[in-house]
C-alpha cells in the first residue's frame, strides 16, 4: 500500500472556504460531490414525502384524502424524481465525484470544468422541471404513449428537463471514464483498483451509450405534441410500442446505472468490516463490466404484455435470466468475504448487510417477472412495485446510506452518533420490509399498480404496507437528524477511523484542498486485510 | 500509461501528453453519444422504411436531388479544408490555418443556405413534418443534423479567431484538433442521411 508522509503545516482541508461562490464556482471534485450530495438528498426527501401522500391515499379503498387526477400527479411526481433527480445522478456523481480522484490517486477529475459544468446542467434540468410542477403530468414516470402525446397536462417542460438533465450524466461519465483511464497514479493498475471503481467504470459506460437514446426520444415525444410529428401515432402509421422500445433501451441500463455503484460501496464496506481480503476480486471487477453488457440486450422484458412477438418475448425472456449471473457471483462473492471473518458491526456494516439481504429479494422475484409466462399475471401489478422499490430501496438506497455513514467521517470530518445511526437503519430496515412485503401478495392476488382505489379485500394488506410506511419514514428523519447535527457537534474524525486500506483513508480527515501532498506510488491492491495477498497485475 | 508527474505535482497541472490524450479520449466518447443520438433515429427509419416501402420510394421524389448533391459535395469538401487545417496549426502555420477554418465556415454556412431554400420549397409546397412518417423522419433527422452544423460553426467561429490570435502552435493545437473531429462527424452524418433520404430506391 502506498505510504506518503503527510506534512501538517501545508494541510488546507477542502471545506476552509467559505461562501456561495465559493461554492457554486467551485472546481473542486470533493465540493461537487457535496453539491450533488445536497441536492439529490433534498430530491429525495421530497419524493419520499409525496411517497408518504400517496400511501396515506392508500389507507382505505375510497379515495378519500386525494382525488384520483391529484394521485396520477403524485406517483408520476414520486417516480420521476425518484428516478431522474436523485437515483440516476445518485451515487455516481455524488460518492463517484468525491471518491474516484482519491481512490485512483488523483489531484482531480479529468476535466474540472466540465465536472462543474455538468453540475450546472443538473441544476437547470431542476429549474426547469420546478417550473413543470405548476401544471404537473399525469403520465407516470414513463412517459409512455399515446396518453402522454395527448393529455392535456404538460408533458413538454418535464420531458424538456429530463432530456437536459441527461446531458449532465453524460457528460459525467465521460469525465469520469476519462479520469480512470488517464489519472490513475503510478502503480495503480487496473488489477489493484478499489472495486467501486471498476463499477463507477461500467456505470459510465452505461451513462454514455444509453442516454442518449432516451434523449432522442424525449426530443421524438416533445416533436410529437408540437410538430405533429407521427412515430408513436396509430393514427399517422406511427407505432406507440415504439416509443416503449427506445424509453427501455435507456430505461433498463439505467437500472444498472442505478444499482451498479452500489456494489461499488458494498464491495468497499465488506472487507473492512469483515478484516479480510475482499472474495473474487476478479469476478466482481468483471461481472459489472458483465452486468452492463448485458443489460442492453433485455429492454423488452418490460413489454412482454405490450403485443410483440412470441420469438421476440422468448428471447428477451432468456436474455433477462442471464442478468442473474453477473449479479449472483457478486452476491456470492460478498457472502464468501463475510465467511470467517471478524465481522464489525458498524452502521455502514448494517446497511451493506441489509443490501445483501433485500438485493437478494429484489433480484430473484426479478426472475419472476423476466418468466414469460409468470409476468403475464404479474405484469403491472403491485408485484412489480415491491420488486422495484425491493431493488432501488433495499439496493441502491441500502448502499447510498451504506456510503453516507462509511465515509462520512472522511468527507466531512466529524463523527455521527453511533447509537442513532444503528436506531435508524433498524426502523428503516424493519420499516421498509412491512410496507413492501405485503405488496408481493397484494401483486400475486392481482392488485394493478397506479391506481388510488382498491376492492375492499385488499385493505388489511394495503393498511399494513402503509404503517410500514411510517415507521420507514420515520427512520430517514431520525437518520437524517442525526446526520446534519454530527456536522455542527459531532467530535472531530481521526484520519483511518475503521483501518482501511483504501487511498483516501490514509490522508487526513476533511482531505486536503490537492488530495494528496505527494501522488502516491502504489505497490499492492486495496484489500490486504488481515493476511497479505497479492493479485498481479 | 503515461507517467504520471511524481516529483512534487502540486495544483492540477496536467502533464501535456497526459491532457491531449485525456481531451481526444473524451472527445471520442463524446462523439459516441452523439451516433447513439441519431442512433435512435436511424432506428426508426430503418422501421418504418421495412413498414411502408411505397411510402418512401414514392415521396422521396419531392425531395431535390440535385440540392442534396451539391450540399454533399460542399461538406466533404469542407471536411478536407478542416482537416488540413488542424495538420496546419500542427506544422505552426496558423495563418494558412486560420484561412482554411474560414473556408469551411463558409462550406457551412453555404449549407445551411441550401436547406435553407430546401426547407422554404417544401413549405410552398404545403409540406410539414407532420404531413406523413416520411416527411416526419426527413425534418427531424435533417433538422437535428442542421442544428449540429449550428453548433459546429460555433465552435469554429472561436478556433478561428483563437487560431488568427496565435493561442495554438505546433506544440498546442488540441482544441483545434476536437473541433475537427466534431466537424468531421457532423460531415460523416450527412454522408448517412443524403442517400438515406434523397436516393431511395
Amino acid at each position: 500500500m502506498a505510504n506518503h508522509a503527510v506534512a501538517a503545516n501545508v494541510y488546507v482541508p477542502f471545506l476552509e472556504k467559505k461562501g456561495l461562490l465559493s461554492w457554486l464556482l467551485t472546481t473542486d471534485h470533493k465540493r461537487i460531490g457535496i453539491l450533488y450530495l445536497v441536492s439529490i438528498s433534498l430530491f429525495f426527501l421530497v419524493a419520499g414525502a409525496i411517497a408518504l401522500l400517496m400511501r396515506f391515499e392508500l389507507l382505505t379503498p375510497a379515495s378519500d384524502f386525494v382525488s384520483p387526477h391529484t394521485y396520477n400527479v403524485l406517483f408520476t411526481l414520486h417516480g420521476s424524481m425518484m428516478v431522474f433527480f436523485f437515483i440516476v445522478p445518485g451515487l455516481a456523481a455524488s460518492f463517484g465525484n468525491f471518491l474516484i480522484p482519491l481512490m485512483i490517486g488523483a489531484p482531480d477529475v479529468a476535466f474540472p470544468k466540465l465536472n462543474l459544468g455538468s453540475y450546472w446542467i443538473y441544476l437547470l434540468g431542476t429549474v426547469i422541471v420546478a417550473i413543470a410542477l405548476l401544471q404537473p403530468a399525469d403520465t407516470g414516470w414513463t412517459f409512455y404513449t399515446p396518453y402522454s402525446a395527448t393529455t392535456d397536462a404538460d408533458v413538454i417542460l418535464i420531458t424538456l428537463g429530463v432530456f437536459v438533465l441527461g446531458f449532465s450524466s453524460i457528460l459525467t461519465g465521460m469525465n469520469f471514464i476519462v479520469t480512470i483511464h488517464k489519472m490513475r497514479a503510478p502503480g495503480m493498475t487496473w488489477h489493484r483498483l478499489p472495486l467501486f471503481i471498476w463499477a463507477s467504470y461500467a456505470t459510465a459506460i452505461l451513462q454514455l451509450l444509453a442516454t442518449p437514446v432516451v434523449g432522442i426520444t424525449l426530443l421524438l415525444l416533445i416533436a410529437e405534441r408540437s410538430l405533429g410529428v407521427g412515430f408513436f401515432d396509430p393514427a399517422k402509421g406511427g407505432d406507440p410500442v415504439l416509443f416503449q422500445n427506445f424509453f427501455w433501451f435507456y430505461s433498463h441500463p439505467a437500472v444498472y446505472i442505478m444499482i451498479i455503484p452500489a456494489m461499488g460501496v458494498i464491495s468497499e464496506i465488506i472487507p473492512v468490516f469483515s478484516k479480510k481480503p475482499i472474495f473474487g476480486y476478479k469476478a466482481i471487477a468483471y461481472s459489472s463490466l458483465g452486468i452492463a453488457f448485458i443489460s442492453f440486450l433485455v429492454w423488452a422484458h418490460h413489454m412482454f404484455t405490450a403485443g410483440i412477438s412470441e420469438v421476440a418475448a422468448t428471447i428477451f425472456s432468456f436474455l433477462t435470466f442471464l442478468v442473474a449471473i453477473p449479479t449472483a457471483i457478486k452476491v456470492f462473492n460478498w457472502v464468501a468475504t463475510l465467511y470467517k471473518g471478524s465481522i464489525e458491526l458498524h452502521s455502514a456494516m448494517l446497511y451493506a448487510l441489509g443490501f445483501i439481504f433485500l438485493f437478494t429479494i429484489g433480484g430473484l422475484t426479478g426472475v419472476f417477472l423476466g418468466a414469460l409466462a409468470a409476468d403475464i399475471h404479474l405484469h403491472d401489478t403491485y408485484f412489480v412495485v415491491a420488486h422495484m422499490h425491493y431493488v432501488m430501496i433495499g439496493g441502491t438506497v441500502m448502499g447510498f446510506f451504506g456510503a453516507i455513514h462509511f465515509w462520512y467521517p472522511k468527507w466531512f470530518g466529524k463523527m455521527f452518533n453511533e447509537s442513532v445511526a444503528k436506531l435508524s437503519w433498524f426502523l428503516i430496515f424493519v420499516g421498509f420490509n412491512v410496507t413492501f412485503f405485503p405488496q408481493f401478495f397484494l401483486g400475486i392476488q392481482g392488485m394493478p399498480r397506479r391506481y388510488a382505489t382498491y376492492p375492499e379485500e385488499f385493505e388489511s394488506l394495503m393498511a399494513l404496507s402503509t404503517y410500514g410506511s411510517w415507521l420507514l419514514g420515520l427512520g430517514v428523519l431520525i437518520m437524517t437528524v442525526n446526520l446534519i447535527k454530527g456536522l455542527f457537534s459531532g467530535e472531530k474524525a481521526p484520519q483511518n477511523p475503521y483501518g482501511s486500506l483504501s487511498l483516501e483513508w490514509q490522508i487526513p480527515s476533511p482531505p486536503p484542498l490537492e488530495n494528496f501532498e505527494e501522488i502516491p506510488h502504489v505497490t499492492d491492491w486495496t484489500y490486504g486485510y488481515g493476511k497479505k495477498k497479492e493479485v498481479d497485475a | 500509461m503515461e507517467q504520471a508527474n511524481t516529483e512534487h505535482s502540486h495544483g492540477l497541472h496536467m502533464d501535456p501528453q497526459v491532457e491531449y490524450s485525456s481531451s481526444k479520449l473524451g472527445m471520442w466518447l463524446f462523439l459516441g453519444t452523439e451516433i447513439m443520438l441519431f442512433g435512435g433515429l436511424f432506428a426508426a427509419y430503418a422501421i418504418f422504411r421495412a413498414k411502408y416501402p411505397e411510402m418512401f420510394l414514392e415521396q422521396h421524389q419531392e425531395l431535390n436531388r440535385e440540392m442534396g448533391a451539391i450540399n454533399t459535395c460542399i461538406l466533404i469538401f469542407s471536411s478536407l479544408t478542416m482537416a488540413i487545417a488542424v495538420s496546419a496549426i500542427q506544422k505552426g502555420k496558423r495563418m494558412l490555418s486560420s484561412i482554411l477554418i474560414l473556408v469551411t465556415i463558409v462550406c457551412g454556412l453555404g449549407f445551411g443556405v441550401v436547406k435553407y431554400f430546401e426547407y422554404g420549397a417544401k413549405f410552398a409546397h404545403h409540406i410539414y413534418p407532420d404531413t406523413s412518417i416520411f416527411f416526419s423522419l426527413y425534418f427531424m433527422m435533417t433538422g437535428l443534423h442542421m442544428l449540429h452544423v449550428f453548433v459546429g460553426l460555433l465552435i469554429l467561429g472561436v478556433l478561428m479567431v483563437l487560431t488568427w490570435k496565435g493561442k495554438f502552435n505546433e506544440k498546442y493545437s488540441t482544441p483545434v484538433e476536437l473541433g475537427g473531429l466534431y466537424w468531421h462527424l457532423v460531415d460523416l452524418i450527412w454522408i448517412y442521411l443524403f442517400p438515406l433520404l434523397y436516393l431511395v430506391g
